[in-house]
């Protein structure tokens, strides 16, 4: 049964049949996903979601497919990650880590956008997937098509992080590697979008790729016993992920499934603030800014979707805030330290925004939070190389091991004991 | 000046389908001025309000968003391009 009624355009609200259009004809503003909620409260429940497969299609009534899915079935269903010594930490009582970092197969949130994008693609005939990317993406794209034998183009710019060239380089997609920023990238691709007749998830396929996030919603509503947290924390760059999931959220007090609301907050790195900033001015207008920081995987200084990150924010009575790179690598590492996960700048940026809207007081600390952590740090090393200083190197002699033993720092002593 | 203006595929509906158009102007503002003479349709769809473009509206002068030069004011030289493209979010 087919639970999408159509594609309504966010600005002006004309409506649109589910095909290839991205953009109202009218106004020019961006398409979504609209579904009849009647005909999927009468069709699923809580109860029967909790008998479906541990992937992200168990929401499928609320996703923009007509038919089965075609990949994502290992995708979703990550751990929410009940943090206590990183609560302590930053003098919270309840916290929970939406972790994305460990997302099957390529270790980011982008799986949920990238299984929908695709499925979808298949449906609407496309047989050339393409993105652009600031690494994550291209990873998911690459990984998915490559297992679903379809041609591939990754468009990325020239400061993506090694080893994300690397995983995406492994499923053999076409990278196509460009001398600029992402916003660079972005603008290219969507001059390309329309000439080739290839689906690119994240321009001409984006009414259905930006429904995939609302699953990153959804899960933590789930996981949390069908509740909402009082405050959810994401990281914000083109302006996907944080109104999904206010979406979700909506959806599921639509639904009757969840009561209340969740002020929503944004984090920015400081050297690619444009919401933010505008967040803080009071204005509803997004001036774009080039990039300048060591969490390339937002580093989008254009971002279209800005103005309905701002709309979540301020309609939840949520805040944002942005933190600069020394603070996103102390976040890292406290991640690290406290809960075992190593997250890339992204997370650190968001888990640092989430320490200052507790010092704020805008996150008081009896309240229950959730941080989304959307990528893993094993990618994006070298941002956080240069503190990891913390290994001695010793020849294989039990000598050897006591003589260092007795002299270390006791500096080190703590952490070693 | 006489100015390439690029055309994106979801406006050629406006543009009697063609994805390029050479006019005149001294800065961008002139330009589109000349563009909405042209292509009315598309010109009113431009335009949110007076002389402000549409937010879902960008404009790439030689490849550099005009917001990083001086807006609808930044002048133009003979044959450069001026691009238009949708603000779609990508990320």
């Amino acid at each position: 049964m087919d639970f999408m009624t159509d594609l309504s355009c966010k600005e002006c609200g004309k409506r649109y049949s589910a095909d290839r259009q991205y953009v109202c004809a009218e106004c020019f503003g961006p398409l979504e996903a609209a579904y009849d909620y009647c005909a999927v409260a009468r069709a699923v429940s809580p109860s029967a979601i909790a008998g479906r497969p541990a992937n992200l299609w168990r929401y499928r009534e609320l996703l923009p497919v007509e038919g089965p899915p075609a990949t994502g079935f290992q995708s979703g269903c990550t751990p929410l990650v009940r943090a206590t010594r990183l609560a302590n930490a930053l003098g919270l009582q309840e916290l929970y880590l939406k972790d994305d970092s460990v997302n099957h197969p390529t270790l980011s949130y982008k799986e949920r956008v990238v299984s929908v994008a695709v499925t979808r693609a298949l449906e609407l005939g496309f047989r050339t997937i393409a993105c652009a990317s600031t690494g994550n993406l291209a990873n998911s794209v690459s990984a998915h098509c490559a297992r679903l034998g379809l041609r591939c183009f990754v468009f990325v710019p020239d400061s993506v992080e090694p080893a994300k060239i690397v995983g995406s380089g492994v499923y053999q997609p076409q990278i196509v590697r460009i001398r600029g920023n992402y916003d660079d990238v972005n603008r290219l691709c969507s001059e390309i979008g329309g000439e080739y007749g290839w689906g690119f998830v994240n321009v001409n396929l984006r009414p259905y790729y930006t429904e995939g996030a609302k699953t990153f919603g959804f899960e933590i509503a789930e996981q949390l016993g069908w509740r909402l947290p009082q405050h959810t924390v994401l990281p914000v760059a083109g302006g996907t992920l944080l109104p999904k999931v206010c979406k979700a959220y909506r959806e599921l007090g639509e639904l009757g499934w969840v009561a209340g609301s969740s002020k929503i907050h944004g984090a920015q790195a400081a050297g690619c603030a444009p919401i933010i900033q505008a967040l803080h001015a009071g204005l509803t207008e997004i001036h774009p800014v080039k990039p300048a920081t060591i969490a390339h995987s937002i580093a989008i200084g254009n971002p279209a979707d800005g103005p309905y990150v701002l709309d979540c924010i301020r309609e939840t009575g949520g805040w944002g805030e942005m933190a600069s790179d020394e603070e996103i690598i102390d976040a890292i590492q406290l991640l690290a330290e406290t809960e075992g996960i190593f997250t890339e700048p992204a997370g650190g940026t968001t888990l640092a925004v989430c320490r200052k809207l507790v010092e704020q007081g805008r996150i008081p600390g009896h309240e229950s939070v959730v941080v989304g952590i959307t990528g893993n740090g094993y990618k994006a090393t070298g941002s956080i190389a240069d503190r990891m200083n913390g290994s001695v190197h010793l020849s294989a002699s039990l000598k050897s091991f006591r003589e260092w033993y007795l002299s270390r720092s006791s500096s080190i002593e703590g952490r070693v004991l | 000046m006489s100015v390439l203006v690029r055309i994106p595929t979801p406006i050629r509906q406006y543009t009697e389908q063609q994805s390029e158009v050479v006019l005149e102007g001294r800065t961008v503002s002139e330009v589109l001025e000349n563009f909405k003479a042209r292509f009315p349709d598309a010109g009113t769809r431009f335009f949110a309000s007076g002389s402000k473009t549409s937010r879902f509206v960008n404009l790439y002068l030689n490849d550099e968003d005009i917001r990083f030069l001086n807006g609808l004011q930044t002048t133009v030289a003979e044959q450069d391009t001026l691009s238009i493209i949708l603000a779609i979010a990508g990320g």
